[in-house]
């Protein structure tokens, strides 16, 4: 998607033409890819259509990546339940805002009760299970995500069983601009929930920064590097990590009310049961532990994937007549399990600090080499 | 196979939910509808028969669990990898199970044939099992000994998927029946508690496979080898201990019990699928942590555990719970003893 942000300091910053644009793409990789971004619907009649909004879930999966991230990424903890949060956050946001319940509070209000709610949840789950070593967490949170799929499922009364909860209004309903009808335009037009999305996205990835610099995040990264000598050297480890925990699941809470707000319905339980969790975490170990733009790329190579490569790659066999009696052993999406763990496998060998390390820790793993 | 339960109806829906419907949850949406609350017995029968029967099918299922589990709990006690593909390797298993099951025609066989072919299925899903998870340490674990500790857990979720991919070409991509091998008559006396034919099989081959696998890793050189890798693979190293070897000897028996526990599969529960694996990988894993990862005698308790809370949940709150009150339990459990039941408590070390 976008190249690796380098660490050389600009020497040529004078440099003029080509080369000159080349290190401004290379230093300010963020900044070119918003532009694009956002100019891209504008020009591109496609993003209008299905492909806007195929695009507006592969942002709200960044977000939840991102999510994620803070937990294994910046503070080492295995953490294989997160669509449970990302669920959390979508049913909420639905019984605070479906005509069903009796709230119906706006898109706003919902999203930031919806999200502490998240975040409290989190809380409450990781208070008592944080003094628990790596693996036994990792199997506390995937057991948690099974857990409240179940409940999803069952609480029919509640959460509209399998069939979810709908219709979720679409944000700013019933609110009028100058004229214009800001949840009917949300209705329509499917660029309004993209250019949402990647509002949110862009305010992810600031907040992360930020928080990657701040006394927290430092903290996060000397309680992954070695806990012992974090607590010696006064940081309180329980606290640190339950902040993790608790950032974690406010963020995949937000890309849950974004995700149930671009569909309008919560979609059926199994939307969040633990292979979106494997996804999300191979998504953030792929493109690179700890590091913001490798999150992001992974996510765009896992979903990419899915939903443009292997489609592309079917109707091309189809055209090309290689396969005329549909076996699925020569069609791509047959295929499609083995490609994604033989790459995981590949990259794992070869790679095992992602794709875009984060800078730390491609420092730390030369410094073994040398 | 329905009706062979008329003495004790109820009891009889019971069981034939838990080993129907247990090893691969329905994915097709809206299926689990079917069971809707006014559809389950108004309040469950509270003999002391009935918790007796339950008892007895979750140890039996419990027995199986177990044998899953050992794969996972050795591979975690001697590398410390989470080894995501077991449960996969295990459908591969079944999925051989059931090709030699047709190839040789074993549904129309007399009785002596039909136990001699399913020693044979054992032994040879053992040995196909035990030899793949051997080459997939070579292959894929191996150069990753010294990675950071995610790099091998995704490696083998990586697994898993390719596993996954070739029970799908296998298979197709709907559940197969598993043909009845066994005859479905009561070995107990009266027409209480059933015990057929296929629990004895669970018992006869689980018993002694555990027997075997604690006299291995207790009395005979590669145990004492496996136990010293397991504590410190330096100072094995160090004492001239081969610890590749034992590694590969290791990943090779969790893979035969797999292998053995697939055909049991087939045979007690007779559908299998190409996602089979996920589901039963996960009940086995959490038995394994459980009883304490790393622990041998941990993962049969663990298993036993599992097998019971499964059954009489099933039974006293309904099947659709199952799941969750598992993992609720694991939950509450590991919050009070973080180590599982039979773990050791390990100390951080500097």
């Amino acid at each position: 998607m976008t190249p690796a942000p380098s660490n050389l300091p600009s020497q040529n910053s004078t440099a003029s033409g080509w080369a000159g644009i080349r290190e401004f793409v290379r230093e300010r990789w963020d900044l070119v890819a918003l532009v694009v971004l956002a100019v891209a619907p504008l020009v591109v009649p496609a993003l209008g259509g299905a492909l806007g909004g195929q695009v507006t879930t592969l942002f709200i999966y960044c977000i939840l990546a991102l999510g994620l991230n803070v937990m294994v990424g910046y503070t080492g903890l295995v953490h294989l339940g997160i669509a449970a949060f990302f669920g959390i956050g979508a049913y909420l946001m639905a019984i605070l805002t479906v005509p069903m319940y009796p709230f119906q509070i706006g898109f706003l209000a919902a999203t930031i009760v919806s999200v502490l709610a998240t975040a409290g949840i989190g809380l409450a789950l990781g208070a008592p299970t944080l003094r628990l070593r790596g693996d036994y967490l990792a199997i506390v949170t995937l057991g948690f995500g099974e857990v409240v799929k179940v409940t999803l499922r069952n609480l029919e009364q509640i959460t509209g069983g399998m069939k979810g909860l709908n219709p979720v209004p679409p944000p700013g309903a019933g609110v009028k601009v100058g004229g214009l009808d800001l949840g009917l335009a949300f209705a329509i037009d499917p660029r309004w929930f993209y250019y949402l999305a990647l509002l949110a996205l862009a305010g992810v990835v600031v907040a992360m920064r930020r928080l990657e610099q701040s006394r927290l995040g430092r903290a996060w990264v000397a309680v992954r590097e070695d806990e012992l000598a974090a607590s010696a050297m006064g940081i309180s480890a329980t606290r640190v990590k339950l902040s993790a925990f608790a950032m974690s699941s406010a963020v995949a809470g937000l890309a849950g009310c974004l995700y149930a707000a671009s569909l309008s319905t919560t979609a059926d339980p199994n939307a969040y049961d633990f292979n979106r969790s494997i996804m999300v975490l191979c998504a953030v170990i792929l493109g690179g532990l700890g590091s913001i733009p490798g999150t992001i790329l992974g996510v765009a190579i896992l979903v990419g994937f899915d939903t443009v490569l292997a489609p592309w790659a079917d109707s091309w066999i189809q055209q090309m007549n290689i396969n005329p009696t549909g076996s699925s052993l020569l069609s791509f999406s047959g295929w499609r399990l083995a490609i994604f763990g033989l790459a995981l496998v590949l990259v794992m060998r070869y790679r095992p600090e992602g794709l875009v390390p984060s800078r730390r820790l491609a420092a730390e793993l030369h410094e073994d080499h040398a | 196979m329905v009706n062979r339960r008329v003495a004790v109806p109820q009891m009889a829906q019971h069981q034939q939910t838990l080993r129907g419907k247990t090893p691969a949850p329905p994915v097709v949406p809206g299926s689990w509808k079917t069971v809707s609350s006014s559809q389950l017995p108004e309040s469950p029968p509270v003999s002391a028969q009935f918790f007796l029967q339950q008892c007895l099918i979750g140890l039996t299922n419990g027995a199986l669990v177990a044998l899953v589990a050992l794969g996972y709990t050795m591979v975690y006690g001697i590398i410390g990898l989470i080894n995501f593909a077991h449960g996969d390797l295990i459908m591969l298993g079944a999925c051989l199970a059931l090709s030699l099951v047709t190839a040789f025609g074993l549904a129309t066989a007399g009785p002596t044939a039909t136990w001699l072919g399913i020693a044979m299925l054992i032994v040879a899903c053992g040995l196909f099992c035990g030899t793949l998870n051997v080459c997939v340490d070579r292959i894929v674990y191996k150069p990753l000994r010294n990675a950071p500790k995610l790099a091998p857990l995704v490696s083998a979720i990586g697994v898993s998927f390719i596993f996954m991919n070739i029970g799908l070409f296998w298979l197709g991509p709907s559940d197969r029946s598993f043909p009845e091998l066994l005859p479905s008559t009561n070995l107990l006396p009266g027409e209480g508690l059933q015990f057929t034919w296929k629990d004895l099989l669970v018992l006869v081959v689980v018993v002694p496979l555990m027997l075997a696998l604690s006299l291995l890793v207790q009395t005979t050189r590669l145990g004492r080898a496996m136990r010293a890798v397991s504590q410190d693979p330096t100072a094995a190293a160090l004492v001239g201990v081969d610890v590749d070897r034992v590694i590969a000897a290791t990943f090779f028996i969790g893979g035969a019990l797999g292998g053995a526990a697939s055909v049991i599969y087939g045979l007690y529960i007779n559908t299998i699928g190409f996602q089979m694996g996920f589901q039963n990988g996960l009940y086995a894993f959490t038995a394994a942590v459980l009883g304490g990862i790393g622990s041998i005698p941990g993962a049969v308790v663990g298993g036993l555990v599992i097998g019971l809370v499964r059954s009489l949940s099933s039974a006293y709150v309904g099947e659709r719970w199952t799941g969750a009150i598992v993992f609720a339990i694991l939950i509450v459990i590991l919050v009070f003893r973080p180590e599982g039941l039979l773990g050791r408590r390990t100390k951080e070390k500097v």
